[in-house]
């Protein structure tokens, strides 16, 4: 049976692998998301931030044997404090100014990280292990799967669930909520609105890392890593709708699927569709498909 | 005083420029009359961001485009300079006027996604196209003869004609913004309900200012392609995008030439410390996060402030009750 | 007046833009070296500050001065765009003094620049890129390429595997000319050895997820998955062909693989992969000589690009020392009738059209059991001579081969 001229097998298997690279970017986009939502700030160092991530496990594994388990709840932890450090060093400074000024001030921010792991690291990539009790492989019929990607797919769903859970559910999520919304009455209800606008930043900055450790074994650890993935992922958050938390990762996976579709009938568009889509949804549903309408 | 002191930079600045091809050696004409692109390239680029209030993130595009397809006239199509200069403007303005058609629709970091995203399809029609030579460039573009007259093949005639191109174009973007037209697009970027309530048709006024601005930017691409007689992508990617805001932020986006100062100055730290290899990335990226914490008028438009800072009679005194972030008009 | 004036003060620009190369018998006093490479991006390890130090070390082995003048060395980052290396090159013509660029790295930089240098009459020699139109439409006689390129590559790796019973081809192409040129010329290899091209997918540069591709070429059902990418690409192409099993009923032809990839893919992955290369740190004593001195100064071994920024550079002073001068068109005859012998090239010497012919290899890496030490990753296959390893002259498009 074909799809177009395409056996049903190889666009199954597409579809599969389309999950796993739009697990990489609901995750990213969940953190870009959060962090516009409540900051109004475009995180472009997002990718570099993933990045890091994986750098930063590249490093600790290397120096200090710190395994991929460890890693994995480790290196979140420390890129987030950075991501700390930075907000309240330098954003601070920026707020209720044109959100252009954000996207500018983490526009070098990214220049002077990717710059600096060039200078220390070289361009070229550094492999990352696998870590053993994920490698194999699984023989779905149609396809051989890695047991790692199954791994990340599922990974990823779980961490969306459970941010849209402190979201939606806890008190922390409840002022989140709020401080989006209305942030000078948080304020008068006695609520830290500057902390939780550093915690913020700090996880979605984490979140990106975190990423970024997923991603070390599947793709090489170099400094250009996130470079051009920070604008595919920012489109998607605006496809999902600025703002629009949920919006974003489901999308993400969504994107995910489309760009291996494409792979399939136009490989050669595959790192253009994404604007495609954009510009269509822009121009036809301006909020984004999960957004609200705001001015 | 501040007149006498701008006509008498304006003076030294022409008469620099005019002496620079008999000094090679001092400094290298090539890459003035390439800071001379790049420095239309921020004041065009700035009748959209400082003048209009729009933050564009494809401008690349025009830039590119233009280059290519002056490349295309003059290479393939063997047509004199002053024609391809001429379609270059032709289609960056009509492509302007079509991407700020679309983009308009939508406001602030939205309009700046939107032709981010418009801009990336532009790249990829020159990836793929088969006359622009992909990853190559577009090469051995021929430089002409202008008018059938100048044999641009000289370093010292193209130089010269290239200074008379940016000259005009400079002057053009001057004229737009102390133009009633100029006072609109300030007026829309105020306050944009009023400028609607005063009966502008904003929209037009902003298709107009978008394609002014991407034709004067197709001239910088169209000049810059001639000079190096090649066309490349990194003229269309978003990574040029990028670079533009820089030059004109560290510039001072208040300002009509203060852009042009920070192309001199981006361009300057690229071609002299390039031996650095990726320190000047990073030095570029402290000087982009230190413009935009503590520097948000740029050079130009600080040094402006600190000017008028010392008089402030009760014309300008207006002037210094806006916030940092906004701009005045100079 | 006016009209006089201006003709005289061009006259006199005219001849400040030019140096004067036949008066002095070295121009400007010094015989200036550039290095044109990539420092900061995809391709810096491969060219990069390892290129740089070749080229000084062959400066300092020469003596530091030829003719009694001194040898400098300068360098430049072209940041892989041909923009930036042309104006570069440029730049260097003119005003710099430079009289010989090396390395350049990457295909667009080198057709730029040699475009350049056959405009001002200056000498290049790309070591790092593999177009074809170097020694093709875009000859002169003052460009040289000297290590490798798609046709030896091509002719290497290419009809290595055809020969091994490989008759069916799925490619993996970078999506840029580079790619595309490498493509082209291992399907005619592969379409004269009577074996056929079942597909292709190309991918935009600096791809990070192969596996959809990998999966496309698993659906071919090709013998052969051939990769024509190189750097960080081809080195994300056969890690992810391995993780999906890619390599149980297909085999990998890297077309074109740098000791560095091998380093960056671990021997786990690159095991039995069969590459071509002109040259490799261990095949005798001076070419372990050469190594070591070089590992000493840049913290690692030197690829074949490197060391052929050492002997080319070498070989360039030596033509200057022997013509006793360093005009373009003299050293350029001079090059052109020189034979080469050091630890590069047993037998090389230059052809008509620029190419500098010389004994190619073919290699296969080493599974970890046999690599006995850090950067003990080769053995040798087959030696590919020289007659056959590079397009024959009879196939250039260059107009300065009499045919």
């Amino acid at each position: 049976m074909e799809i177009f001229g395409v056996p049903l097998q190889a666009f199954l298997g597409q579809i599969i692998l389309g999950l796993v690279n739009g697990a990489f970017y609901a995750v990213l986009s969940l953190g870009l998301a959060i962090i516009f939502g409540l900051l109004r700030i475009v995180n472009f160092a997002h990718g570099a931030f993933f990045m890091t991530g994986a750098f930063v496990a590249f490093i600790l594994g290397r120096h200090l044997n710190l395994g991929y388990w460890s890693s994995l709840l480790a290196v979140p932890v420390v890129v987030g404090l950075f991501g700390v450090l930075f907000e309240r060093l330098f954003l601070r400074r920026i707020y209720g100014l044109d959100p252009i000024y954000g996207l500018l001030l983490t526009f070098g921010l990214v220049l002077v990280i990717e710059g600096g792991f060039r200078v220390a690291f070289g361009s070229s990539g550094h492999p990352f292990p696998t870590p053993p009790e994920l490698r194999g492989v699984w023989d779905l019929g149609f396809m051989i799967l890695p047991v790692y990607r199954a791994f990340v797919i599922g990974v990823a769903v779980v961490v969306c669930l459970a941010t849209w859970f402190i979201i939606e559910k806890t008190r922390v999520g409840a002022y989140l909520r709020a401080a989006t919304e209305r942030p000078d009455l948080t304020r008068a209800f006695g609520i830290n609105v500057p902390l939780l606008l550093t915690l913020t930043y700090g996880s979605g900055v984490g979140l990106a890392a975190f990423a970024g450790v997923l991603a070390a074994p599947i793709q090489h650890v170099y400094p250009s890593m996130g470079s051009d993935l920070v604008i595919i992922v920012f489109a998607i958050v605006v496809i999902g709708g600025l703002g629009s938390i949920m919006g974003s990762a489901v999308t993400g996976l969504g994107l995910g699927v489309i760009e291996g579709l494409t792979k399939v009938y136009y490989s050669q568009a595959s790192a253009t569709v994404v604007f495609l889509v954009m510009a269509l949804v822009l121009l036809l549903r301006p909020a984004g498909l999960f957004g609200r309408e705001e001015t | 005083m501040l007149v006498l002191l701008k006509s008498s930079l304006m003076i030294a600045v022409v008469a620099a420029l005019l002496a620079v091809p008999f000094v090679p050696h001092l400094i290298y004409p090539v890459f003035v009359m390439k800071v001379m692109c790049f420095a239309l390239f921020a004041c065009a680029y700035n009748l959209l961001l400082g003048h209009t209030g729009i933050v564009s993130f494809g401008h690349a595009a025009f830039f590119g485009t233009a280059a290519y397809v002056t490349g295309y006239a003059m290479r393939d199509l063997g047509l004199p300079p002053e024609i391809g200069i001429a379609a270059g403007i032709i289609c960056s303005a009509a492509l302007g006027a079509a991407i700020g058609t679309l983009a308009i629709r939508r406001q602030g970091i939205y309009l700046a996604m939107i032709t981010l995203a418009l801009a990336q399809l532009v790249y990829f029609v020159f990836l793929q196209a088969e006359f622009t030579g992909a990853e190559d460039g577009m090469q051995e573009i021929p430089r002409g003869v202008l008018f059938g007259l100048i044999n641009l093949r000289s370093d010292i005639n193209l130089f010269y004609v290239v200074m008379a191109f940016i000259g005009a174009g400079l002057w053009l973007v001057y004229r737009i913004v102390n133009s009633p037209f100029g006072e609109v697009l300030r007026a829309i970027r105020e306050h944009e309900p009023r400028a609607r309530s005063l009966g502008y048709a904003i929209e037009k006024y902003k298709i107009l200012a978008f394609a002014l601005s991407a034709g004067l930017s197709g001239l910088a691409g169209s000049l810059k392609c001639i000079v190096f007689q090649l066309a490349a992508l990194t003229d269309v990617h978003w990574h040029m995008s990028g670079e533009v805001i820089l030059m004109t932020l560290l510039g001072g986006m208040s300002t009509v030439f203060g852009p042009a100062i920070g192309a001199i100055l981006v361009s300057a730290l690229h071609h002299y410390f390039d031996a650095l290899g990726a320190w000047v990335t990073i030095v570029i990226g402290l000087i982009f996060i230190l413009c935009v914490l503590v520097f948000r008028r740029g050079v130009v438009g600080q040094l402006h402030h600190m000017l008028q800072e010392q008089r402030p009679t009760a014309l300008h005194a207006g002037r210094l009750d806006l916030k940092e972030g906004q701009h005045a008009q100079v | 007046m006016v009209k006089s004036l201006h003709i005289s003060l061009a006259a006199s620009a005219a001849l400040a833009f030019s140096a004067l190369p036949s008066i002095a018998q070295v121009s400007d006093d010094v015989v200036r070296i550039g290095v044109l490479g990539d420092l900061s991006g995809i391709y810096s390890d491969l060219s990069g500050k390892g290129a740089i130090e070749a080229v000084k070390m062959a400066a300092e082995d020469f003596g530091g001065t030829v003719l009694g003048k001194k040898i400098d060395v300068v360098s430049a980052d072209h940041l892989n765009k041909p923009d930036v290396g042309a104006a570069k090159a440029r730049e260097w013509f003119d005003t710099g003094g430079v009289d010989l660029i090396n390395d350049l790295a990457n295909s667009g930089v080198a057709r730029a620049v040699a475009g350049v240098a056959k405009e001002k009459k200056r000498h290049v020699i790309v070591n790092g890129a593999s177009n074809m139109g170097i020694t093709n439409e875009l000859c002169s006689p003052y460009a040289i390429h000297y290590a490798y390129d798609a046709y030896s590559l091509a002719h290497g790796t290419g009809k290595a595997v055809v020969e091994q019973g490989g008759k069916t081809w799925f490619f993996l192409t970078v999506d840029f000319a580079f790619g595309i040129g490498l493509e082209q010329q291992v399907s005619n290899v592969v379409r004269a050895n009577k074996g056929r091209v079942v597909g292709a997918a190309r991918h935009p540069l600096a791809t990070t997820d192969f596996s959809s591709y990998i999966l496309q070429a698993q659906a071919s059902k090709a013998e052969i998955i051939g990769v024509a990418s190189t750097g960080a690409d081809a080195v994300n192409a056969i890690k992810a062909a391995v993780e999906f099993g890619a390599t149980k009923n297909q085999k990998l032809a890297a077309l074109l693989l740098w000791i560095e990839d091998v380093h960056s893919l671990g021997l786990p992955a690159a095991q039995g992969l069969l590459l071509t290369n002109a040259w490799y740190w261990d095949m005798n004593e001076d070419t372990r000589k050469f190594a070591k001195r070089f590992f000493d100064r840049v913290g690692k071994m030197p690829n074949m690009a490197q060391a052929a920024d050492y002997s080319s550079t070498m070989f360039y002073l030596n033509a200057v020392k022997a013509a006793g001068t360093d005009d373009a068109d003299k050293v350029s005859a001079k090059m052109r009738e020189t034979k080469v012998h050091d630890m590069f090239t047993k037998d090389g010497h230059v052809r008509a059209d620029g190419r500098f012919v010389h004994d190619m290899y073919l290699w296969q890496v080493k599974t970890p059991a046999e690599s006995k030490a850090p950067w003990d990753y080769l053995k040798p296959v087959a030696t590919i001579p020289a007659e056959q390893a590079f397009q024959p002259l009879s196939e250039s498009t260059c107009p300065l081969v009499k045919k």
